[in-house]
């Protein structure tokens, strides 16, 4: 295999599973991505199309590794529609990812982001952790990994709903506010909804707990390049997209707040 | 022997020291190219910013190739309008700004110098050659006509230095150099990508969304150092030199060639954003033990044996 990590792998999609409505994981084999970090992205090339950055929501298990792909536009509702069997190209991993630490860890996923997230709980698990796992969705149907979670976690998996369906009845950032409370967590974990890892940072800021959080921008050149993915002074695809506390407090001003369109316009961050 | 000091003067534009980012690197946001300068550059370069927004060619935009990158990025930009206040915020944070800018015909050219002018910007580079946009906007710099009849529509609307970028993928740099010059160029930045292409031989097509890209990084320079070399000869006015630089070494290089200052673009991808005070550092190493104490003693002092060599070529030809 004469590639690099930079180099785009055309691979075969083995595994073609529905998560939940309008979320899909495509699962595949490929030597690079089985060395990612757990929060790394791949960029996911499909021909004639685009290429979209990606995060692992599965690194090498049992030789394959998976992306979880929510269908929000053209190029995601293209991935969401392909079958086993079917191939496009892959690139990476890029990005820094998670540091893994904490001894028991707070894990905030909002709806498709408790895809990057997956690796992580496996490595804080396998490392003796005891993580608390607060998975939240709009409603009960749209909860992802719900059975391999409870797999790995048993009663540290909570649920929090925003129609109250199941588990906890609201927000999930406002069910881990209650539970940081408590006191007994030394690190917090997050992905999601921007609008959700504000409120995450900034009471697990008051509470003076670490933070950990996976960003999303449009991602062009994933090299560190072009600028397409900056917040404040730092790239998403290179310096991120997992962004700690210091980081964090550096671009408050845009962090939940605005982001760059494909022009490099500043836009609002709407969720 | 006097102070070393590696500070250059661009047509009146004082640079602490002679490096500055490629315009497109990194050249969208104010905070990120504020990073640029901390982290040594002498100045930055914008992205280039033309009369309307544009969001640029989809993905993918780049591709990694020996020795560096071939892209498309399809000059996206939030547009000159939007840009001002950028160049405003710019200036406020104390960063030296060249406005990087282009247009789809002499009108906008001019139009949007004006307004980049207003803003606040230091210097203005006129982005003659992006190689990316060929068929929308036409290649400005494979015409030396149309390059001075622009340059000189955009120096009536701005009184402040204008560099302007040419493309290697012309049959005589020279001549279009010339014409720049002629249209009244404060300097020439040279160069832009040259025109390339990738093709994966998986899925039997070309890699890039828009076909063909350009070609940045290591496997540039020697290219792009020999625009340098040759356009120092064409013209009085001072030289940029840009095209796979990425230790001082190069820049050094491209110093001896002629340019009184460079741009570092693709070597970020290669060597992080602390690129730029490694090359500076390095420069100023070498002039110390070579006992230079200003940049301009360095600029064009290879041609001295290249002269030599020409010379002897001529001779040759001669006896043939």
């Amino acid at each position: 295999m004469p590639t690099k990590l930079e180099d785009t792998r055309k691979i075969v999609l083995t595994d073609v599973i529905s998560e939940c409505e309008g979320i899909t994981s495509l699962w595949f084999a490929d030597q690079w991505t089985a060395e990612a970090q757990p929060g790394q992205y791949v960029m996911a090339w499909i021909p004639g199309l685009d290429e979209v950055p990606m995060s692992l929501s599965a690194i090498d298990e049992g030789g394959r590794s998976s992306i979880t792909v929510r269908a929000v536009g053209e190029a995601t509702e293209a991935l969401c529609s392909l079958k086993p069997g079917d191939r496009i190209g892959v690139r990476g991993p890029f990005g820094n990812g998670y540091r893994v630490e904490g001894r028991r860890p707070i894990i905030v996923a909002g709806g498709s982001g408790a895809g990057s997230l997956m690796p992580l709980v496996r490595e804080l698990v396998s490392g003796g952790a005891e993580p608390t796992f607060v998975l939240g969705a709009r409603t009960a149907s749209q909860l992802m990994f719900l059975g391999r979670l409870e797999k790995l976690l048993g009663d540290s998996l909570v649920v929090s709903t925003d129609d109250g369906s199941r588990g906890f009845s609201g927000y999930a950032s406002g069910y881990a506010a209650k539970l940081m409370e408590g006191g007994c967590y030394d690190h917090v974990y997050t992905c999601g909804p921007e609008l959700m890892m504000v409120k995450v940072f900034m009471d697990a800021e008051s509470m003076g707990l670490p933070v950990q959080a996976s960003l999303e921008r449009y991602i062009k050149c994933s090299v560190g390049l072009c600028g397409a993915c900056a917040v404040g002074p730092y790239r998403v695809c290179v310096d991120g997209p997992v962004f700690d506390s210091g980081m964090l407090r550096q671009v408050r001003g845009e962090f939940g707040v605005s982001k760059m369109d494909l022009s490099g316009k500043v836009v609002r961050v709407d969720h | 022997m006097s102070k070393l000091s590696l500070a250059v003067d661009l047509a009146g534009f004082r640079l602490r020291n002679p490096t500055m980012n490629a315009a497109g690197v990194l050249g969208m946001s104010p905070p990120l190219l504020k990073r640029v300068y901390d982290a040594g550059a002498g100045a930055v370069v914008t992205k280039s910013i033309g009369p309307v927004p544009r969001a640029g060619h989809p993905n993918p935009t780049l591709v990694q190739v020996s020795g560096g990158a071939l892209n498309a990025m399809g000059l996206p930009n939030p547009g000159v309008d939007y840009f001002v206040d950028e160049i405003v915020k710019l200036k406020e944070m104390g960063v030296p700004t060249v406005a990087s800018f282009f247009g789809g015909s002499v009108q906008e050219f001019a139009e949007v110098a004006y307004k980049l002018t207003k803003a606040g910007a230091d210097a203005l580079e006129l982005n003659a050659s992006c190689p990316n946009v060929a068929e929308e906007l036409g290649m400005l710099a494979a015409d030396a006509g149309n390059v001075e009849r622009v340059t000189a529509a955009v120096k009536e609307e701005t009184s402040l230095p204008v560099f302007v970028k040419l493309s290697p993928n012309v049959t005589n740099i020279k001549t279009v150099a010339k014409a720049a010059e002629w249209g009244g160029a404060d300097a020439i930045t040279a160069v832009n990508t040259l025109l390339g292409i990738a093709i994966d031989v998986n899925f039997r097509r070309p890699v890039l969304t828009n076909t063909t890209g350009g070609l940045s990084g290591p496997a540039a320079k020697p290219v792009a150092l020999r625009c340098v070399w040759e356009v120092s000869q064409a013209v009085e006015i001072p030289i940029i030199g840009c095209g796979g630089i990425t230790t001082w070494e190069d820049a050094a290089e491209y110093l001896l060639a002629g340019a009184s200052a460079v741009e570092i673009g693709t070597a970020v991808m290669t060597r992080g954003v602390g690129v730029y005070g490694e090359i500076v550092e390095g420069l100023e190493r070498y002039m110390a033990e070579n006992g230079f104490s200003r940049v301009e003693e360095v600029v064009g002092l290879a041609h001295e044996a290249g002269r030599y060599a020409e010379n002897s070529l001529d001779r040759c030809n001669i006896r043939v």
